[in-house]
């Protein structure tokens, strides 16, 4: 069992007062490394509470999440912040980028939390960020980027770490669609080249249809998991 | 994560906020300026009232005449002429208690230099009254012991009747007339200054005590006694010593009233040294209340901070920070701001007792531990309620602080 990630029979249920909300109920997954998955489904579809579950942000109320092979779902919270630190890179819909501070210092943010000393976190941030092509943007702040090198900023970020899985919130969210598909390329770049593996959720087939994997949610379920060339899915919008 | 770059996050997170940054500080900055310089005020007066005891002597003892009674009037102290100079041989010379003694009388009295004349208060006194109220020498020399028994007509003279009898004139040698009795200045006494009742201990002229009974008064006896006990610890002994040495030498009877009355300087020194300190502590405790008001402002400001920064913090959370890390980076900034204002506070209080002590004439003490008690309670002050805010933003959960607007 070499997977990256695992999930066995995870449930989670929100309370509302005196209501019970199953957000996911029962998903089985196993996602091995290098894959490029994209997760589809339309809003309310448990998808977000599965992503914040895979990323160690959020707790499932029942069953087990493996990532490489340690049961993750039941350590401290401090262990969870050590592993976002090492292991996940996180890309959001509204890039999340700290206001009024450079590109150069946003991409080192990560690396105040593992204790890289100056030199060698400059360094790093420098070369994330000319690996995603900003380097002549280092002392630019997010108001000063578009949109879609603020995306840029944010994919460099997560990645100046090392970390062997990403994590995108509908990272297209909010770009047109030619900068989105530079933003996707530049996702199978990183998957193709350097071996991330990348799950990226998502409402937009157009966008799915780059991954190489696509799972689809409906009512907290798993309905459509298709490892395929891109194919209209029932649901998916 | 390294202090140095808490610290540079705290730094520049307040760097945004100047204004408000300042406006937080400026609490802390009065509070601590108002215990610096309220302390100061309370320590000036009391290292004043200090420095009066001082000049009074420290130690002293004064031996009163006792009232009489004479056909059930009783007169009050000093009233009757029951103390002799042979009582103050004997105390130095029979008491262990008792390192100096010297018989004093007083009288005002006019006294004439050329075409100038002053009155001023005459003292009739021993050579060891210098040693009991420690008067310096400024020029010339005090009274000797050769000067008693010649009842010499040698005069020594504080720095006002100098200044008024001589002006810039060298009053050493010179010759004053006191009753048309011709002395000669050999001394002018150093500087003592006002008591704290507002009275010019330099308007003074010693002579031998000698002297004062014989030629100026025809009297025999002496007003009264003022001794220097050995020490501090001593100076009960002393009292009651002297009591039992001269209920013995005036041959009182058991049951009869003393004739005489020993006087403790050091209870009434005591007595203002509370005063003083009462006050010293009611304004320093004022002055802490602005402190603590100044530390509910930061309170509150870090309050508004976190709520405005909670994306940062779930931003800071989702790349890794653990609950500690935001935990510090929060009390960091709160302690900054409260220490800031804590450094700028020590200025304005030090700043502010200078300038009580030049305009408003009070002397004004700034003890260096008090700017290190206050700047640590400042210190403390931010750690104290920043520690609630910053609780508050570390236990965000990092799904709710992502997704906050």
């Amino acid at each position: 069992m070499s997977a990256l990630i695992r999930v066995e029979n995870v449930h989670k249920t929100y309370r509302m007062g005196d209501i019970e909300v199953p957000a996911l109920r029962g998903i089985n997954l196993s996602i091995e490394r290098g894959e490029f998955v994209a997760v589809m489904g339309s809003s309310g579809s448990g998808k977000s509470t599965f992503m914040n579950i895979l990323g160690c942000l959020d707790r499932p109320s029942a069953g087990k999440y493996f990532l490489e092979n340690q049961e993750v779902g039941s350590l401290r919270p401090d262990q969870w912040a050590h592993i976002r630190n090492q292991q996940i890179g996180f890309v959001f819909q509204g890039f999340n980028l700290l206001a009024r501070t450079s590109a150069l210092e946003n991409v080192e943010l990560p690396m105040m939390y593992n204790g890289f000393a100056g030199r060698e976190r400059r360094q790093r941030a420098l070369e994330m960020l000319s690996l995603v092509g900003l380097e002549k943007r280092l002392d630019h702040t997010p108001n000063q980027l578009s949109g879609g090198q603020q995306q840029r900023v944010a994919i460099a970020r997560a990645l100046v770490n090392r970390p062997p899985l990403i994590l995108a919130d509908e990272p297209t969210g909010n770009l047109d669609s030619s900068t989105s598909n530079e933003i996707m390329a530049l996702f199978q770049q990183l998957n193709a080249q350097q071996g991330i593996t990348v799950i990226l959720v998502t409402h937009e087939l157009d966008i799915a249809v780059h991954a190489r994997r696509q799972i689809v949610f409906r009512d907290g379920v798993v309905i459509a998991d298709k490892t395929s060339n891109p194919v209209l899915i029932a649901g998916a919008n | 994560m390294q202090a140095f770059m808490t610290l540079r996050i705290a730094l520049r997170a307040l760097a945004r906020n100047k204004l408000r940054a300042f406006l937080t500080m400026l609490g802390i900055i009065i509070g601590v300026g108002a215990v610096i310089a309220m302390v100061a005020i309370g320590e000036g007066a009391k290292s004043t009232i200090r420095a009066q005891i001082a000049a009074l002597g420290t130690n002293v003892l004064i031996v009163l005449p006792g009232s009489n009674v004479q056909g059930g009037v009783r007169a009050g102290f000093g009233n009757v002429n029951t103390l002799i100079d042979a009582d103050a041989r004997a105390m130095a010379r029979e008491l262990p208690s008792v390192a100096y003694v010297s018989p004093v009388l007083r009288r005002q009295e006019q006294v004439v230099a050329g075409n100038l004349n002053w009155g001023t208060l005459a003292q009739g006194v021993a050579p060891e009254f210098q040693q009991i109220r420690d008067w310096q020498v400024a020029e010339g020399r005090f009274l000797h012991e050769g000067d008693m028994d010649s009842a010499a007509k040698v005069a020594v003279i504080g720095q006002t009747v100098a200044r008024q009898l001589f002006g810039n004139d060298e009053a050493l040698d010179a010759v004053i007339r006191i009753r048309n009795i011709p002395f000669r200045v050999v001394g002018v006494l150093g500087a003592k200054g006002q008591t704290g009742q507002g009275t010019d201990q330099d308007d003074t002229i010693m002579i031998p005590y000698t002297t004062m009974q014989k030629r100026l008064m025809r009297i025999t006896w002496v007003q009264t006694i003022v001794v220097k006990a050995v020490s501090a610890e001593r100076v009960d002994e002393a009292q009651e010593q002297i009591a039992a040495l001269l209920r013995q030498r005036h041959r009182i009877g058991p049951e009869r009233e003393d004739d005489f009355n020993v006087r403790n300087l050091s209870d009434i020194a005591e007595a203002a040294t509370t005063t003083a300190r009462v006050m010293a502590i009611l304004l320093g405790s004022v002055a802490s209340i602005s402190l603590l008001v100044g530390g509910i402002g930061i309170m509150n400001i870090m309050l508004v901070s976190v709520t405005e920064r909670t994306r940062e913090i779930g931003i800071r959370m989702a790349v890794g920070a653990r609950s500690r890390d935001i935990m510090l980076q929060f009390l960091v900034e709160a302690v900054v701001m409260a220490a800031t204002g804590g450094l700028i506070g020590i200025f304005f209080g030090v700043g502010s007792s200078e300038l009580i002590k030049q305009w408003a004439q009070w002397p004004t003490l700034i003890d260096p531990a008090i700017i290190a008690i206050a700047f640590l309670f400042s210190g403390a002050v931010g750690v104290f309620f920043g520690f609630y805010p910053a609780k508050k933003a570390a236990n965000l959960d990092p799904i709710e602080a992502l997704r906050y607007e």
